[in-house]
């Protein structure tokens, strides 16, 4: 048994935090969130050259063969800035599915793009009768030619207005879900992008007779479920960093902010009620700390989709608490736009409804 | 990182395994283990005692004072493997509170005379800590010592001394100098409770059982050399005796087995709806997140970390944990939980096993919040210790 980073996983720790900490301060994020474009994409770039979109790619497809301690490390930090760019859905899940499950031709010719910043991928799976369980595709394949064509339409693609393709969920040509890389401006496909609160961008995509050549199609037809509901486990293990790292932010800004906030003569920060309110702040900050090492380590065991739901529900119960409470510290100030605090509380509370609801993986883990 | 044990340590599991086996029909014949309940003090030292034959009772000791020596991990292991099967609880009052008090503060002379004692079993110790006036400002504590001629005098009062009926010793904290502040002027002093002057009055508690005492001491006579380390130091060894005891109390594996007998219990009787059967996983996950928060406590120890504030989460989530538990096995028991056993006495059992004696656990364990250290007191250490406020 061991639990200790190594040298290159505090390296990477430390690269990415310098990083953001000199380019993405919060002031600087809340420009480029508000510009017409929705992001600098200068970050991208940076985090390609900082080698982070190549860090969980295996070394014979050109990555630096990190695994899940490495995206965690990434998400924790990427958490504690807010960061908003997909790069669980580009770097973690397309890269995954793309590294175990896709031929040869398309791995030569998606990877190398995606380690280098060149292309984003989002992903694709919900759609509006499926609330938020993968199963539910309505979304159809049918076969043309040596080609596909889809139809049916897909919810709250993160990421979407910035992707370069789509991996897309369907039904068919034969029994079961198929999976497709699809080009985001492929003839068909019709994006409504719209901003969600936490700074981040989104669409709802429709394919209307979308045509995907024959080598977009990612494992066998009809065969793609299990494949998907692996890489939702390491989404929602990436997801479950990020939420760390933003409730690890947030707690320190409410313990300094009730150092310094004076009332009745003393900084609130002296009153014994806020003071346990914060001690339980920090344990649940611990047990979700657990939980997303727990879930990250059981990637890829049998044991994985059970401790990837057990985070799910654990870290989201955290992420609401720690968020909750961290504005009511605040006072009025946490109310305002003007300090992080409220933002912060904002990507926590959509922390709930990514890759599946805690009710939804709550019965997820009962069940398995 | 990576979570599993080396070969070598799934062979000691194996030893583990093995030796527990042989020695839990042994307990259950001479017991009733774990059915009945253990009264008198042979049957708390059933297991020490087999355990001590092994040179297993001390694992966490060094080997130099007759510990088993094992690494971080290996005690982990033990106490899993213990727990799983069930095996009784062994007291902490020696082994795990006064043992490494000794080892770290105590003189030569001290831990030659103590140390063997507490490892066979033949010295019961208890703790004196607690007084009427000084519970969670245990700081507060009146108990007075006065040396003169080469002893000690002790008057004053311990209360909710645990299970002192059967000890032989007591650890005290007495206030040896009253004009100092609080926390200066307190020293650690042991003392054999057949000590002319000293009264022992067992309190019963809300399930009916005596599990906690008074102890009064009267003009109590105690030899100088029964102090430990230096006089009026004794609250800075108390408060390294207090991290060794929260580290004894999350006891994450004893509560896994109490959730599996639920887990089985949901599956069987009608009470396992699905509303329970959600609590229950519920339950799970805390327990996982609790384990592995243990597991990182133990992992950052093995390297050589010291018990820090963070042992605070333990003491706080595990006595949550360890009460929701009684509360859902209450849950489950409904009617037949609220059976009297205690006075109903004798082999008549109404109601279905798992029932009995479900209430009286529920009731006794809302102590664990209360012990060691309450929970407010806890997390009024971490916002000091760990968030500087």
């Amino acid at each position: 048994m061991n639990l200790s980073f190594t040298e290159e996983q505090t390296l990477l720790r430390n690269s990415v935090a310098r990083y953001l900490a000199d380019n993405y301060g919060f002031q600087a994020r809340r420009k480029f969130v508000r510009s017409p474009e929705g992001r600098d994409p200068a970050h991208w770039r940076a985090f390609a050259e900082l080698g982070l979109l190549a860090a969980a790619i295996p070394e014979e497809h050109g990555g630096y063969g990190g695994g899940a301690i490495e995206s965690m490390i990434v998400m924790e930090e990427f958490g504690r800035a807010l960061v908003i760019e997909p790069y669980v859905s580009s770097a973690i899940v397309a890269g995954g599915l793309i590294v175990r499950n896709a031929a040869t031709a398309l791995q030569e010719e998606w990877l190398p793009r995606i380690m280098a910043g060149e292309a984003i991928v989002a992903t694709a799976f919900a759609e509006p009768d499926g609330r938020d369980d993968p199963a539910k595709v309505s979304t159809t394949a049918r076969k043309q030619g040596a080609g596909y064509v889809l139809d049916g339409r897909k919810t709250a693609v993160a990421g979407a207005p910035w992707a370069d393709a789509i991996l897309v969920s369907a039904r068919g040509p034969r029994d079961g879900v198929s999976l497709f890389l699809v080009d985001g401006n492929a003839s068909g496909v019709t994006a409504g992008d719209y901003p969600t609160v936490d700074g981040g961008r989104a669409s709802d995509i429709s394919f209307e007779r979308a045509e995907v050549p024959g080598g977009r199609l990612i494992g066998e037809t009809g065969a793609a479920l299990p494949l998907i509901l692996r890489a939702w486990d390491e989404a929602i293990a990436a997801h479950c960093a990020e939420a760390v790292g933003a409730m690890s932010a947030l707690l320190d800004q409410t313990v300094a902010y009730a150092k310094t906030r004076r009332q009745f003569g003393q900084p609130i920060g002296k009153f014994q009620a806020l003071q346990h309110r914060m001690a339980d702040m920090f344990v649940a900050l611990e047990e979700a700390r657990s939980m997303t090492l727990l879930a990250a380590l059981k990637l890829g065991t049998p044991e994985s989709a059970r401790t990837a739901a057990a985070a799910k529900v654990a870290v989201g119960k955290a992420a609401r608490f720690v968020g909750q409470q961290a504005i009511q510290i605040h006072g009025g100030m946490g109310m305002t736009d003007e300090l992080a605090a409220a933002h912060y509380f904002k990507r926590l509370t959509m922390f709930g409804a990514l890759f599946g609801s805690a009710d939804r993986h709550l019965a997820r883990f009962a069940a398995l | 990182m990576d979570l599993s044990f080396s070969p070598e340590d799934e062979a000691f599991r194996a030893e583990v395994r093995a030796f527990i086996a042989e020695c839990s029909p042994k307990l259950q014949q001479s017991l009733g283990w774990p059915e009945a309940e253990v009264t008198s003090r042979e049957d708390y030292l059933a297991w020490h005692k087999l355990l001590y034959r092994k040179g297993w009772v001390a694992p966490h000791w060094p080997k130099e004072y007759g510990g088993a020596g094992w690494s971080v991990t290996r005690r982990h292991i033990f106490d899993e493997e213990c727990a799983a099967a069930e095996m009784p609880s062994l007291l902490p009052f020696g082994l795990m509170m006064l043992g490494p008090l000794l080892m770290a503060f105590g003189s030569e002379a001290q831990k030659k005379r103590f140390l063997p004692r507490i490892l066979s079993g033949e010295d019961w110790w208890c703790q004196g800590y607690s007084e009427p006036g000084a519970g969670s400002d245990l700081a507060s504590l009146r108990t007075r010592a006065v040396a003169e001629g080469g002893q000690f005098t002790v008057d004053g009062q311990k209360t909710w001394t645990t299970l002192a009926q059967f000890a032989d010793w007591i650890f005290c904290l007495v206030r040896t100098d009253p004009a100092a502040k609080p926390q200066e002027g307190i020293s650690f002093l042991l003392i054999d409770l057949k000590t002319p002057g000293i009264a022992v009055k067992p309190i019963t508690l809300i399930d009916g059982t005596q599990e906690v005492n008074e102890v009064f001491f009267d003009n109590v006579k105690v030899p100088t050399e029964n102090l430990v380390g230096e006089i009026n130091k004794g609250w800075t060894y108390a408060k390294y005796l207090l991290i060794h005891e929260r580290n004894t109390l999350a006891s994450v594996a004893r509560q896994r087995a109490a959730l599996k007998r639920l887990k089985e219990l949901a599956a069987r009787e009608p009470a396992g709806d699905d509303a329970f059967r959600r609590k229950l996983a519920e339950v799970e996950i805390d327990l996982m997140a609790l384990e592995m928060t243990e597991l990182r406590a133990l992992a950052a120890e093995a390297h050589g970390a010291a018990a820090g504030p963070e042992s605070s989460i333990l003491k706080i989530r595990g006595t949550e944990m360890q009460q929701l538990l009684s509360e859902l096995a209450l849950e489950a028991a409904g009617w037949y939980g609220f059976v009297d056993a205690r006075a109903l006495g004798g082999n008549r059992k109404p109601g279905p096993d798992f029932a009995l004696g479900a209430a009286a656990q529920y009731f006794n364990l809302r102590k664990a919040s209360i012990y060691g250290g309450s929970n407010e007191i806890q997390r009024n250490i971490i916002a000091k210790a760990v968030l500087g406020l």
